[in-house]
């Protein structure tokens, strides 16, 4: 697969800090990833690990007291998303990158019917109403798979199934054709045959309309199953970065490997199952040098008070662990 | 939706039945004769207190009175001990004097809370939130009868505005322009004094519910798709933070009946609130009694309405 | 070179003991509530207000008292706020304890400041007493409803329970030897039945009788019609009518007040006793055999307590200005006795030559209820997760 040298949306930096009581949460600790075109790229990691606060970012959803902007730039073809005033920035939500929330019955309004959901933004942004809208919003319902959708345009949330309401949702994300669209856990709050059918929507859509998603996810199954290269975060910063066969074949960051290891396969079975120790940091507390370095098996004194940088291991791969990258180059 | 109107009109009937029984009996067996039917009152001789005893079927047991009570209510006989007019007629007329009291009143409350509250929640902990809420503690903590004589002193003296009773003595010979005006500075300052307490209730509350909306996911949601922000505010948030106040309209219905004393005292204004007191007062009977159960009545319907509307309003209940 | 088994568990002490919560619920509870000033301020004023009370209470009671606020000096009538006393036109005894006037006389001659000192331990028991009966009798109530609510009544119990109210009835107007003979009768059947309950179940009821059995309705539908019928009284006429019929004491102004307001904290502490019966703790407590009353008063109570505390703070506040109006209107306690709503009844006539008769009694009102409205409107912000900023 080519990919073009421009990247559709590119995150360089980015620091995102929270001000408490007495301490500041470093939710975002200086994250750069990016996003190119037609591509399906993963953000993996734990609860708590920033990636939510990062996909927010991307649509300036975070509330800015008590959250602030510590740095970093968001540049979406080209232009930095953080310059951008709050109109300007309202006219790229929904219409060039849309996001889908994890929470399907919350996050849709019980009062409005779905037809009224869905065309709002096609309203605002694409200025069609009337007959064609409605068509539009059919044609929608139909792309995500919602069998009868001339009727369920008149429903409202609460009448649907958990499953239809996510690919409301996605309907509702796809709606202007965005060229991309950012995936907030989409499927954690469904059953697991539901979550099956949803990412394999997800994998169609994206290759139908050629258009990037930025998938997030703590589940490594999925990531498998659809990314084309995977971002690892761990307590605000990217920790190891690839396309998704040198991500599984051979992950070169401890943490990494401990979530591979954690996966139960056929391979372990009857055997005790590996469990990471200890968890992830507070955002407020976290350790000095390598984040990971407390519950890291390799940690050395040196992890205790240098940050590790990116270490390349070719063709797209890189991780942050010197520890390891020695290990390599001297084994060979 | 039948048979919800259906079981909700028994059970209603149920309650004003209990609701009768337990004022009659409240009433009755307090200490204290009426007045007029006192042996020791020196105004009555002893034949008369008799009399006047037989008439109201007072020496038959308590459930006999009760029905002979409610009998009378039923066909309009029902006559107040005092002044032997008959209750519905005075309680009509005194009603008609508490209505401009009531429907100004309810008109300030509900037209000035809801901007208030909204814009609170919308611009939270700016100067106008911090202001607004500060005020409404202000006017919910104040006692009623203090602030209406600062009202009152400062309307008088600063612009020598006649506000005791309904209209100065004397005014309905003067021509008919100034007649109107005399009753709307007699009104105001009574009506904006019960509304105010209203005013600052209700406005905190629609801030609350203003606010806890706009936390929900759904009106991130609306965000996230480019809303502008009068769409997001007005037309997804608020119409959820409405819900609640659609139900308490039906609420109001109460107050018709109502009508606070203190006010009504202050300002010696002849409405239903001082004819209950009066009536307590004297001990009479069947007004108290009337006044009570129209006014039970009248929150038993009051809180029908709001069940239905609130049917009506939510599409997540379908009864 | 992975990491062996071995190294695990001390490394897995060393991190589980850093995630133990720094602070207790106490403690997080009270940084919350710190930041929100007006509420803080409100706290400050409440204290200053109890111990405003309670010195009140000691300084005017008595033969002999420090403030003496009964004692009338007609030719002291009317002085403003810290007028000097005249000492030629008074007795000895007469004259007031500092030599001034500090809020000044009323039309009595009485020293005002004296009267708000003795009206204030008035108005914070009337507060404090009627707030506690209404919760008492609202947590009570809210919680059987709440937590026994799906217990269904039969009709044997509602005719039993009937009658026995009914002979109460009877006692108390003029029926008096039906109504005694009902009640004993009805008690006898109810004693009777509990001590042979055993054998009352491998009886079965004859065919005639099976009606008894039915189940009529549930004490959640009776306790909440309960509720339904005193709020179809309006509130302050209630209390008007029970105050002016009954005795005037400040007891029966207290307990009145108290037993017309508990339906609020009913509902409140039945909405959260409905929602927590579902949580697994409670599953958990009944599972290990956990008594229903230990469950109820360990287990849920704490958690429910939240709104009920907010709706007392708030309570208290509107009681005193219930017992203000009812001063006011000439039922609260009776003269000589001085409550800061009878201070202002008695000043109305002079309301424009002495205005500090209105305005000193009517701003320490305010300025009570203010605080206690404000710490109340805190604890319901520091205690409720919902209204707190989102991240």
């Amino acid at each position: 697969m080519e990919y073009n040298d421009h990247p559709l949306i590119s995150v360089q930096d980015l620091k995102i800090y929270f001000q408490g009581d007495f301490e500041t949460a470093r939710a975002v600790d200086g994250v750069s990833f990016e996003v190119r075109p037609e591509e399906m790229v993963c953000l993996v990691g734990e609860s708590g690990c920033g990636k939510t606060v990062t996909a927010l970012s991307l649509l300036g959803l975070i509330s800015i007291p008590p959250g602030r902007i510590g740095g970093g730039k968001i540049l979406f073809k080209g232009e930095n998303l953080l310059d951008l005033s709050e109109s300007d920035f309202q006219k790229i939500r929904g219409n060039h990158i849309a996001m889908v929330f994890q929470e399907p019955l919350t996050s849709l309004n019980p009062v409005f019917t779905i037809e009224d959901q869905i065309g709002e933004a096609i309203k605002i942004h694409k200025h069609i109403d009337g007959e064609p809208l409605r068509e539009r919003c059919i044609q929608l319902l139909q792309d995500v798979g919602i069998p009868s959708a001339a009727d369920r345009l008149n429903d409202y949330p609460h009448q649907l199934s958990g499953g239809q309401r996510q690919r409301v949702m996605i309907a509702m994300a796809l709606a202007c054709d965005p060229e991309l669209i950012i995936a907030d856990e989409p499927t954690t709050a469904l059953d697991v045959t539901v979550q099956a059918q949803i990412l394999l929507l997800f994998r169609s859509l994206q290759k139908k309309r050629a258009m990037s998603v930025l998938y997030i996810t703590h589940d490594l199954g999925v990531v498998a199953n659809i990314a084309h290269r995977v971002y690892v975060m761990y307590a605000g910063v990217i920790v190891e970065h690839g396309k998704t066969g040198h991500i599984f074949g051979k992950a070169q960051h401890p943490y990494t490997q401990g979530l591979l290891a954690s996966l139960p396969t056929r391979s372990k079975r009857g055997k005790r199952l590996y469990s990471i120790p200890g968890s992830v940091p507070n955002p407020a507390l976290k350790p000095t040098g390598c984040p990971f370095h407390p519950r890291c098996p390799y940690a050395i004194e040196h992890c205790r008070s240098q940050f590790p940088e990116l270490c390349d291991y070719g063709d797209g791969h890189l991780a942050r662990c010197p520890v390891l990258f020695r290990h390599k180059q001297e084994t060979g | 939706m039948l048979s919800f109107i259906g079981r909700s009109f028994v059970q209603k009937t149920i309650t004003l039945i209990f609701v009768s029984i337990v004022s009659f009996l409240i009433i009755h067996l307090a200490p204290g004769k009426p007045s007029q039917v006192d042996p020791l009152n020196p105004k009555f001789t002893p034949e008369m207190v008799e009399r006047f005893r037989q008439a109201f079927h007072l020496d038959k047991p308590l459930h006999v009175q009760y029905v002979y009570f409610y009998r009378d209510l039923f066909t309009g006989r029902t006559v107040s001990w005092k002044d032997n007019q008959s209750v519905l007629a005075k309680i009509w007329e005194r009603f008609l004097n508490s209505l401009p009291l009531f429907i100004v009143g309810t008109i300030l409350t509900w037209t000035l809370s809801f901007p208030a509250g909204i814009r609170s929640a919308i611009y939270r902990g700016g100067l106008y939130d911090r202001t607004t809420t500060f005020l409404s503690y202000l006017l919910i903590s104040i006692p009623g009868f203090f602030f209406a004589y600062i009202l009152i002193i400062l309307v008088v003296t600063r612009f020598q505005v006649p506000v005791i009773g309904m209209e100065t003595f004397g005014v309905a010979n003067a021509a008919w322009p100034n007649v109107i005006m005399d009753r709307i500075w007699h009104l105001l300052l009574p009506s904006v004094l019960g509304a105010t307490g209203g005013i600052a209730v209700l406005s905190r509350y629609v801030r609350s519910q203003m606010l806890e909306v706009e936390g929900q996911d759904y009106v991130r949601t609306a965000r996230a798709k480019g809303l502008p922000p009068d769409q997001v505010h007005y037309k997804h948030a608020l119409r959820n933070a409405l819900l609640p106040f659609v139900t308490m309209f039906g609420l109001i219905l109460p107050g018709l009946i109502g009508g606070s004393v203190i006010i009504e005292s202050i300002f010696s204004w002849p409405g239903m609130g001082r004819m209950a007191y009066e009536a307590i007062l004297a001990r009479d009977y069947p007004v108290i009694l009337t006044v009570n159960f129209f006014s039970a009545v009248l929150v038993l319907m009051g809180t029908f309405i709001s069940d239905l509307m609130y049917m009506l309003v939510d599409p997540r209940i379908r009864l | 070179m992975k990491h062996t088994e071995k190294d695990r568990p001390a490394r897995e002490t060393r991190l589980e003991k850093a995630l133990t919560p720094k602070r207790s619920r106490l403690e997080e509870f009270w940084v919350l509530f710190r930041k929100n000033r007006l509420a803080i301020a409100g706290l400050i004023i409440f204290i200053l207000f109890f111990a405003t009370a309670l010195a009140g209470l000691f300084l005017t009671s008595g033969q002999n008292p420090v403030f003496d606020p009964a004692q009338i000096r007609l030719q002291e009538k009317l002085r403003p706020p810290m007028a000097r006393a005249n000492l030629d036109s008074l007795h000895p005894a007469e004259v007031p304890r500092l030599g001034i006037y500090i809020f000044g006389t009323d039309d009595l001659g009485r020293d005002v400041f004296a009267r708000m000192l003795q009206g204030s331990w008035v108005s914070l028991t009337v507060g404090f007493v009627a707030v506690g009966i209404s919760v008492f009798i609202g947590i009570f109530m809210g919680g059987i409803a709440g937590y026994f609510g799906q217990v269904l009544l039969k009709i044997d119990h509602i005719l039993v329970s009937g009658l026995m109210v009914a002979g109460i009835a009877f006692m108390v107007t003029d029926w008096v030897l039906p109504g005694i003979l009902l009640f004993i009768l009805t008690a006898v059947l109810i004693l009777y039945t509990v001590r042979l309950k055993n054998i009352a179940k491998n009886h079965a009821r004859p065919a005639e009788f099976s009606f008894l059995e039915i189940n009529a309705f549930s004490v959640d539908t009776l306790i909440m019609r309960i509720v339904d019928i005193m709020i179809c009284f309006p509130s302050f006429f209630l209390i008007l009518t029970v105050v002016a019929l009954l005795p005037a004491s400040i007891y029966n102004i207290m307990i009145v007040i108290g037993l017309t307001s508990w339906m609020g904290a009913t509902r409140f502490v039945r909405a959260e006793f409905l929602s927590l019966r579902e949580q697994d703790f409670v599953a958990a407590a009944r599972a290990l055999g956990v008594g229903n009353l230990r469950i109820i008063f360990r287990h849920m109570m704490p958690n429910a307590i939240a709104p009920v505390l907010v709706s007392a703070t708030i309570g208290i506040a509107s009681a005193i200005l219930t017992e203000a109006g009812l001063s006011f209107l000439g039922f609260g306690v009776p003269p000589p006795h001085a409550t800061w709503g009878n201070i202002i009844s008695d000043g109305k006539r002079f309301i424009f030559d002495a205005p500090w008769l209105t305005f000193i009694p009517g701003i320490s009102i305010l300025i009570v209820v203010l605080s206690f409205n404000l710490f109340g409107e805190g604890l319901r912000d520091a205690l409720n997760p919902k209204l707190r900023e989102r991240h």
